[in-house]
């Protein structure tokens, strides 16, 4: 009793709309879609879920920024030198990776191993001076428990360095496995996600470049 | 070296946790011992433990919920006791030990007892409905699993290690800052919640993949079962959610370990941004929980009348429009808090458009059973005493929509007695009528009848017994949490109101004996056909219980209700569709890395709550470890032949060709 009997079709009352059904796999009545597709998506989802956790982090700095305490305020502390480096190697990060992808296509092991070393090494460099920028802030008593400011940025900003942290191991990781293992499709599946996630970092540090350093500078 | 952990972390000046801590540890004790001296091991390990298999994993979480279940009920018949007894008097149990009994009761039956028995269910039930082999990322569905067992775990060790928290269910600051809560109690609180909300978010991820990229060939959205549609609904709020909890817990945890202000009365911290942030998430987690379960009666109902869903489109509408609104109340839970007459008209109206969600619902169970040939089964029960329960709980909550209402109201017993109202009637109702339902699915026999009714009365009558009374002394100015009182007016209702508790304690005895019943009666009440209630979805085409990889071939779907299309046709034509074409199946292979992750994730709560840094670091080497293990294995699948799939689905044919043969059938 499982299977289809296509030679009687029955009136489906509750199609919507007048295109034909979507019969792609993956959509509609399609069936299930390629194991690619469903990774990506959970994925992506995955994403959502850590720009809802930063949008949270957002949200309790914009209420946060103006609580100083009587302590230093964001225009006194940020330095956009060093913001504008912290950027730059992150962006460069970025395209290595984007190199990487390429790479990874042209299933070049040499050419893949030499991107992901470049990204890892230009974050590693943004994450050393974002330590930088936390030690030289900590080190003059402006510590996350100086003020809920302070509390409201170390908390996301320090989210986003974890976040790199964490990237750099996985990349690591990464790259282990593509000397290992090659360029099996499963592996393709992971280097997907890695490289979302990172552009993903991105995205993140484009918004915290925007609202904490930029507008934390000018206001 | 141990960090804040010493002997004086164990109560033994206080006898009652001590005992029932030492139970629990004898209890778990003894049962391993069994296990090993059975030589069950073996089995657990290779069938259940490591088992990625989403029925199983099913099954487990429904386990989990049930004893935390009756661990949360314990703690209820504790605090019922206490207010009965303490009038005039200090009662049995101490001020710090009661907050800890309401604290406890209310995390672990929201989180730790609904929560594993809802995504329980969906686990169980959802691939079957959509015609799917397994969810999206098995092993992330284990790892799920014992990620929310190690946090019924740790809520579950600070019984007997230290203490749990005094704060309430949601742990307010500035009292669960440090310096009010100086105690693990919060400690505990946030790992055990931080940890299995994790399990939850993942959880999440997994079953929306699920349901909208695996389904099978023509299950089109407009023919997905009313269930697998809440458990969408029910999935995108924790997508959307659990991050919030996740946050805001993480804010308090740096608060308390880091000195950070994000909730301190000093230096400029801002206490009334947790209330907001964890009720943007503790609101749609109501929804979390109450969606499936109308899934959940929507099945019931429909099956038991005999009858499609009335109005499916705007079931789905309504559940949809509940999903997104959900997100839009949350204020209504501190009116009190001063944001101002707009704000709170804003959200008091809010609040009652989202009932219009609801009674939609409501008006669509009822026109299923207009007409229909009702057959008055223990499921069907269990919706019918929700119907017009949850009403009324309903209408009440309306009430307290109302901003000026709610002023008086706020935080009395009239707002435990309508949360309690609207989650019995509405969740707890649905997650037996659906463990009722889906039983013999899951392990090849029907549930004792007569043992389901007796609990279901019982269930119904100690429920009104207990909580109407609370809404009187609520309006009589009685506020919740009183470990004891003065007012001579309440003390009967309190009393009339611990009896309702015995009729449940006899309730939940009613409840273990028709599970054990039905055990040794299982060869009589044994499921035969796979379809024990003359269902009309997917999950009854198959065996129960169902083989590992569901379904001999993946069904295509070409209408809704196809299963009932297909068994009607079976009948008009008195014969079975052609024997498919059967192909080998991949299957994902069972993985120990779900309970190894659980392991080290125990560790590392433990560790945090205690102070323990080396051992923390040594959990988190541990959990990359455990990754790096799995990231590395070369085979994740296997295949089963297709001879062994053939003689499997041939078996199962013969079964319903002979119901066709006989014209027998179990249907009542």
């Amino acid at each position: 009793m499982s299977t289809a009997d296509s030679t009687i079709t029955i009136a489906d009352p509750f199609r919507l709309g007048h295109r034909g059904p979507n019969l792609a796999r993956g959509h509609g009545g399609g069936g299930p879609a390629t194991k690619r597709v469903v990774v990506g998506y959970g994925f992506w989802l995955f994403l959502l879920t850590d720009i809802i956790i930063f949008a949270c982090l957002f949200a309790s700095y914009a209420v946060l920024a103006q609580a100083t305490a009587g302590g230093p305020t964001a225009k006194q502390i940020f330095d956009t030198d060093r913001v504008a480096w912290e950027t730059a190697c992150l962006l460069a990060s970025s395209f290595c990776c984007g190199l990487a992808t390429i790479a990874v296509a042209k299933r070049d092991q040499f050419l893949t191993q030499l991107a992901l070393l470049a990204t890892g090494l230009t974050g590693l460099a943004f994450i050393l001076l974002e330590s930088s920028e936390f030690a030289a802030l900590n080190a003059q008593g402006y510590g996350p428990s100086r003020s809920a400011f302070l509390t409201g940025f170390f908390t996301l900003v320090g989210c986003h360095g974890v976040h790199v942290t964490a990237g750099l191991l996985w990349l690591g990781t990464m790259m282990a496995q593509f000397y290992a293992k090659g360029f099996r499709p499963d592996i393709g599946r992971r280097f997907l996600c890695f490289s979302m996630f990172w552009h993903f970092l991105d995205v993140v540090w484009v918004a915290i470049f925007s609202l904490v350093y930029l507008v934390g500078t000018r206001l | 070296m141990l960090g804040k952990l010493s002997w004086s972390a164990i109560p033994f000046d206080q006898p009652i946790p001590l005992i029932a801590g030492a139970v629990v540890v004898l209890l778990m004790l003894g049962a391993l011992a069994l296990v090993l001296a059975k030589g069950w091991m073996p089995y657990l390990w290779k069938e259940w433990i490591t088992s990625v298999d989403h029925k199983r994993l099913g099954i487990m979480y429904v386990l989990l919920g049930l004893l935390m279940l009756l661990r949360g009920f314990i703690d209820a018949i504790m605090m019922r006791a206490q207010q009965a007894v303490a009038y005039h008097a200090q009662g049995y149990l101490p001020p710090e030990h009661y907050n800890q009994v309401f604290s406890a009761h209310g995390t672990i039956m929201v989180l730790f007892a609904a929560m594993p028995l809802v995504i329980g269910l969906m686990n169980f039930v959802v691939p079957l409905q959509l015609g799917v082999r397994d969810v999206a990322f098995p092993t992330l569905n284990s790892v799920s699993f014992w990620l929310t067992a190690t946090g019924a775990l740790l809520v579950n060790i600070s019984l007997v290690v230290g203490e749990f928290a005094r704060t309430g269910w949601l742990p307010y600051p500035p009292l669960s800052e440090l310096r009010y809560s100086p105690g693990v109690g919060v400690d505990y609180y946030l790992w055990a919640v931080q940890i299995s909300g994790i399990g939850t978010l993942l959880t999440g991820i997994n079953f929306v993949t699920t349901i909208l990229k695996i389904r099978a060939p023509g299950m089109t959205y407009m023919r997905m079962p009313m269930f697998s549609w809440t458990a969408l609904a029910s999935c995108l709020l924790i997508l959307a959610a659990f991050p919030v909890l996740t946050a805001t817990l993480a804010m308090l945890t740096l608060d308390r370990y880091l000195g950070f202000h994000f909730f301190t009365n000093e230096a400029g911290g801002n206490a009334m941004m947790f209330m907001n942030l964890i009720w943007a998430w503790g609101h749609p987690e109501v929804y979390i929980l109450v969606l499936p379960a109308f899934g959940i009666y929507s099945e019931v109902i429909s099956t038991f009348s005999g009858k499609p869903l009335f109005g499916y489109r705007s079931m789905v509408a309504a559940t949809l429009f509940i999903c997104v609104v959900s997100f839009m109340t949350w204020l209504h839970h501190f009116f009190t808090m001063g944001a101002g007459g707009d704000v709170n008209a804003a959200f008091g109206i809010s609040t009652s458009i989202i009932a219009v969600g609801t009674g939609v619902k409501i008006y669509n169970w009822l026109f299923t059973m207009y007409g229909g040939r009702i057959r008055f089964t223990t499921p069907m029960l269990w919706s019918m005493g929700f119907l017009t329960t949850f009403i009324t709980g309903g209408l009440t909550g309306v009430l307290l929509a109302v901003p000026p209402a709610d002023f008086i109201l706020h935080n009395s017993m009239f707002l435990v007695a309508h949360f309690h109202h609207v989650i019995v009637a509405g969740v707890v109702f649905a997650l037996l009528a659906g463990i009722e339902f889906w039983w013999p699915k899951a392990f090849g026999y029907r549930l004792h009848e007569g043992w389901g009714k007796a609990t279901f009365w019982f269930s119904i009558v100690g429920f009104y017994v207990t909580f109407m009374p609370m809404y009187v002394v609520g309006i009589l100015g009685m506020t919740r949490r009183l470990q004891h009182y003065d007012v001579a007016e309440w003390h009967w209702w309190l009393q009339i109101s611990s009896v309702g508790v015995l009729i449940l304690i006899v309730a939940a005895g009613c409840q273990v004996a028709q599970l054990l019943v039905s055990y040794i009666r299982r060869e009589e009440l044994k499921d035969i056909t796979g379809d024990p209630w003359n269902g009309r979805t997917l999950e009854w085409v198959t065996t129960s219980p169902p083989p590992v990889y569901n379904f001999a071939v993946l069904p295509q779907v070409i209408d809704t209700e196809y299963y009932w299309e297909l068994k009607q046709r079976a009948f008009e034509q008195a014969r079975l569709s052609e024997e498919p074409k059967y192909e080998a199946i991949e299957m994902p292979r069972n993985s120990p890395t779900g309970f190894v992750c659980a392991f080290f994730a125990t560790i590392i709560g433990f560790a945090l709550i205690w102070h323990i840094w080396w051992l923390m670091i040594v959990g988190l080497i541990g959990a990359y470890a455990t990754f790096v293990v799995f990231a590395w294995r070369d085979v994740p699948e296997y295949m089963i032949p297709a001879d062994e799939v053939a003689q499997q689905d041939r078996a199962r044919r013969a079964a319903r060709q002979h119901i066709l043969n006989t014209g027998e059938v179990a249907w009542q």
